[in-house]
């Protein structure tokens, strides 16, 4: 419970906590000499895409401050919002049902399977179903879910998480993907190569029956827009397409702030998102479809909306905008500490910079109080947010919320000793002159407890003779 | 308390409401980019092939790029189809589709900026399936359909209609960020600019 | 013109040098700097670790010291970023006079450039996190430093990238921190410099610690003693 008692996404499913905190989990991703060197190589490679392609807009801040402004007006009524694309999305044919959390939308999920008849269920890449741990739920209930975008089929077939919000591969290599192509995927060639080309091949191989034959799709959604019912998927690959239309049936998982209020919004969306998540001017596919069309894709369709700790984060004015990402991944792309981490160090399937304010509104800071102190706060992903999430602030506002409701005493004591000294001149000029008694450790190589991280890869400057103020009052 | 009650009132309970002004200062129309030129260039940046044929020289065209066997939807003009042999959309089942090669169709518009190509199940389109099993979609774009930026192209689109936005052929770059084209939709993408005259 | 310089915490306990070397500078140029000695630090630590409370008395003392000065200058990107950012945030409504990092300064008060220094070594320059992306300082320092004489000015690889300082971010996180630090250290390294600068103590700080750890023989030096040199 945070912010005026509601309720937080529930423990025990789905995956926006880790088994560690980050400073642990990170300390073993930093010395993975292999995955830095996949990290580093792909995330300058996106990130130098990226750069191309939003610098030859020449309105890129005027659509970013449009974003924004959209997003935080359907933050503002939400309510309206939500119930108009019900309404839209049920006069089209469709049927929507309402999940307060991840077991509420898995159970409904489960359910619509089942009533299918259907034992499998072929998947369109999507944050929301990793968010609650939907594979997972289904698999208790008997039923087979197949990840079809390629890097969800990678990561699946090696029993691995997801590490990245757009490519969740990111941290394997060519080589690493063929070895798991081999070993686990069934009907590939014993002399499979590394070649990106022939690793697609295989996988399209590998789907291709499956998708003309599967009956029931699950996916995500990007937009979701309440003035039409209309619904919104952006990929590349044709797996998507393919989920969205040849099945019977589709059911479609969103968290309820993916709503748009208009048509007239994708405008916006549709040029910040591409150019900001995969560097392109646009995504090779973009899907849009309305309830059900006679004669055109499933003629049985669901859109489920699940909370799961969404309006927790609605009810913080300064945690809210977290609300307004569109999971382009830009950030992480930048993050000078995701690029050393990799993903998985954040134990959510929201990583990097937008991970860390974004899983522990969804938990509650208490759940995740390590997150908010991920970062250096150098607010490079402020910079490439296609929607202006002011990442940095708000990652200082939940420290505080941490520091109030998981207090760590000896960190508090020193705050308050070190900001009790600053409080008097007299003090402050007496504890500067303290500091020449820490003139012989300098030399020191290796400090105990806590200043112990610092010095060991780094050597302590010496403190001086005499502190500016003194020299400068003998001047 | 049906878990639809219970969110709505959490969300009046959040607080949010206020009003938002949304600045609605970026380009809608632009002069600079709305040229042919700049569309063929974007659609080939995404390794798809684009002829430029007057519509005298179409059928000819179209006869050269339509390989293998060839599934046309209704409303595809009947004088662009001279010699062809093809199936209709009759429509045929998904294994029918998978033995198709080719598919020749109109589209509802085309962005420069994007070098992107929108269907919309339109006379000459077909329905999603069509245009997403053949390996081989071969599509035509007259001049007069070509608009230069986004905001031009979801104006004159009518969301009620299941819509696809091509964008060359499909690819991925799952793998070390490198762009590999074509994976489950059409490998290969034709795209037919017919320059003059405009139809009607 | 009444110009007061906020010396920063660390300068004032740590690196005395880069406060002595910004008021060389200023005095050469005609100012007449006072420093008033009841200012202590901007709270950024205190509040990017979560203890905004406790930054409260700085952030209001901090107006205090400096009230009735026309000009505040001070050798730190980061702390000019929390007072122009946090503070208000902080205690609405305070009179603070402008408080400017040094570059900005020199460049947008002083609408100097070329400020009449000597430094006959090779370096190479870090733009620091906060001057770049919270202040916007873009080029200001090294068109600074391109006007030194006998500079040899050399580009960073990567330069826009974090050295990890962060704070307190490099004792939680100091596996992280480390790893950030050891790029950094490998880019300074193949530039071939003597010297490498930037325009906060924090920064140069961790970036020195790693070059001295690893035995480069490359030293920190702070964009103000450079500027201050006529060596």
């Amino acid at each position: 419970m945070t912010f005026l008692g509601m309720p937080t996404a529930p423990a025990g499913v789905g995956q926006l906590r880790g088994d560690r905190d980050f400073p642990s989990a990170a300390k073993d991703a930093v010395q993975d000499e292999q995955l830095r060197r996949n990290l580093g190589n792909a995330t300058a490679t996106i990130r130098a895409k990226r750069a191309r392609t939003v610098q030859e807009v020449p309105d890129w801040e005027e659509l970013r401050q449009a974003g924004a402004a959209i997003k935080d007006e359907v933050l503002a009524h939400l309510d309206t919002y939500l119930q108009q694309l019900e309404a839209q999305v049920v006069a089209a044919g469709g049927t929507v049902h309402w999940a307060r959390d991840a077991n509420e939308a898995n159970a409904v999920v489960t359910r619509l399977v089942q009533a299918t008849g259907s034992t499998e269920v072929v998947k369109v890449k999507s944050m929301a179903t990793q968010e609650i741990g939907l594979n997972e739920a289904l698999a208790d209930a008997g039923i087979a879910a197949y990840e079809t975008d390629l890097a969800e089929l990678i990561v699946q077939l090696d029993h691995d998480k997801p590490s990245h919000i757009l490519v969740p591969a990111i941290h394997k290599n060519r080589t690493e993907i063929r070895d798991v192509f081999r070993r686990e995927m069934k009907g590939v060639p014993a002399d499979l190569t590394d070649d990106p080309a022939e690793l697609a091949e295989a996988a399209r191989n590998f789907l291709r029956q499956k998708f003309l034959t599967a009956r029931v799709a699950v996916s995500g959604i990007n937009f979701a827009v309440a003035e039409t019912g209309t619904l919104c998927v952006v990929e590349s690959e044709g797996n998507g397409r393919m989920c969205l239309t040849l099945p019977e049936t589709l059911i479609s998982v969103m968290g309820i702030e993916k709503v748009l209020p208009t048509w007239q919004d994708l405008e916006v969306f549709l040029q910040l998102l591409p150019r900001s998540s995969t560097g392109e001017r646009m995504n090779p596919y973009t899907s849009f479809w309305t309830g059900v069309t006679p004669g055109d894709g499933p003629q049985d369709f669901h859109l489920v909306l699940f909370d799961n700790g969404r309006t927790a984060t609605l009810a913080d004015p300064q945690g809210r905008a977290a609300l307004r990402c569109i999971r382009c991944s830009a950030c992480l792309n930048v993050c000078p500490v995701y690029e050393r981490t990799g993903g998985h160090a954040y134990g959510s399937v929201y990583p990097g910079p937008i991970g860390a304010v974004l899983s522990p509104q969804l938990t509650g800071v208490k759940e995740n109080p390590s997150l908010p102190f991920a970062s250096t706060l150098c607010g490079a992903c402020l910079d490439v947010c296609p929607v202006a999430i002011d990442i940095p602030s708000m990652l200082v506002h939940l420290r505080e919320q941490v520091v109030q409701q998981d207090p760590h005493r000896l960190e508090a004591a020193a705050m308050t000793a070190v900001a009790y000294a600053m409080s008097s001149q007299r003090r402050w000029t007496w504890a500067l002159r303290a500091l020449r008694i820490g003139r012989p450790f300098a030399r020191l190589k290796r400090l105990p407890g806590k200043a112990g991280g610092w010095t060991a890869s780094r050597d302590l400057p010496t403190p001086p003779q005499q502190s500016f103020r003194d020299w400068w009052a003998e001047r | 308390m049906s878990a639809r009650e219970d969110i709505l009132d959490r969300i009046r309970h959040a607080k949010a409401d206020r009003s938002v002004e949304v600045p609605r200062g970026y380009r809608r129309a632009d002069a600079a980019t709305a040229s042919l030129g700049l569309f063929v260039d974007r659609v080939e940046d995404y390794c798809a092939v684009v002829h430029r044929a007057s519509l005298a020289e179409v059928p000819a065209l179209l006869g050269r790029l339509a390989d293998g066997r060839l599934v046309v939807p209704e409303g595809v003009p009947a004088e662009w189809l001279g010699g062809l042999t093809f199936d209709s959309d009759a429509p045929l089942s998904t294994e029918q589709l998978d033995r198709v090669d080719t598919v020749l169709t109109t589209c509802a518009l085309a962005i420069a900026e994007t070098g992107t190509i929108v269907l919309d199940a339109g006379p000459g389109q077909g329905r999603r399936a069509l245009t997403l099993i053949p390996d081989h979609h071969v599509v035509v774009v007259r001049a007069s359909q070509v608009v230069a930026t986004v905001p031009q192209a979801v104006a004159r689109l009518d969301p009620r209609r299941p819509q696809t936005w091509i964008s060359g052929p499909s690819a991925t770059s799952d793998i070390e960020l490198q762009r590999v084209e074509g994976v489950h939709g059409p490998r290969r993408l034709d795209v037919v600019l017919v320059t003059e005259p405009n139809l009607p | 013109m009444r110009v007061a310089l906020f010396v920063t915490c660390l300068v004032d306990g740590m690196f005395p040098e880069v406060g002595q070397a910004t008021v060389t500078l200023l005095e050469r140029l005609g100012i007449t700097v006072e420093v008033p000695l009841s200012q202590t630090c901007c709270g950024q630590m205190h509040v990017n670790t979560g203890y905004a409370e406790l930054a409260k008395p700085l952030v209001r003392s901090y107006a205090k010291s400096f009230q009735g000065y026309d000009y505040v200058v001070t050798p730190s990107g980061s702390c000019a970023g929390a007072v122009r950012h946090q503070h208000p945030a902080l205690v609405p409504g305070q009179q603070v006079p402008p408080t400017y990092e040094l570059s900005e300064f020199l460049i947008d008060v002083l609408g100097v450039e070329d400020v009449g220094a000597s430094y006959p070594h090779r370096v190479t320059y870090h733009p620091t996190c906060h001057s770049l992306r919270l202040l916007r300082v873009g080029d200001r320092p090294l068109r600074l430093l391109r006007n030194v004489r006998g500079i040899d000015l050399v580009d960073l690889p990567d330069a826009h990238s974090c050295c990890g300082f962060g704070g307190t971010f490099a004792v939680k996180n100091p596996d992280v921190s480390a790893a950030m630090l050891a790029d950094k250290v490998r880019h300074v390294r193949s530039t071939g410099a003597e010297v490498c600068s930037a325009g906060d103590a924090s920064c140069l700080m961790q970036i020195g610690g790693g070059l001295s750890r690893t035995g480069t023989g490359v030293r920190t030096v702070h964009l103000a003693e450079i500027l201050a040199s006529t060596a």
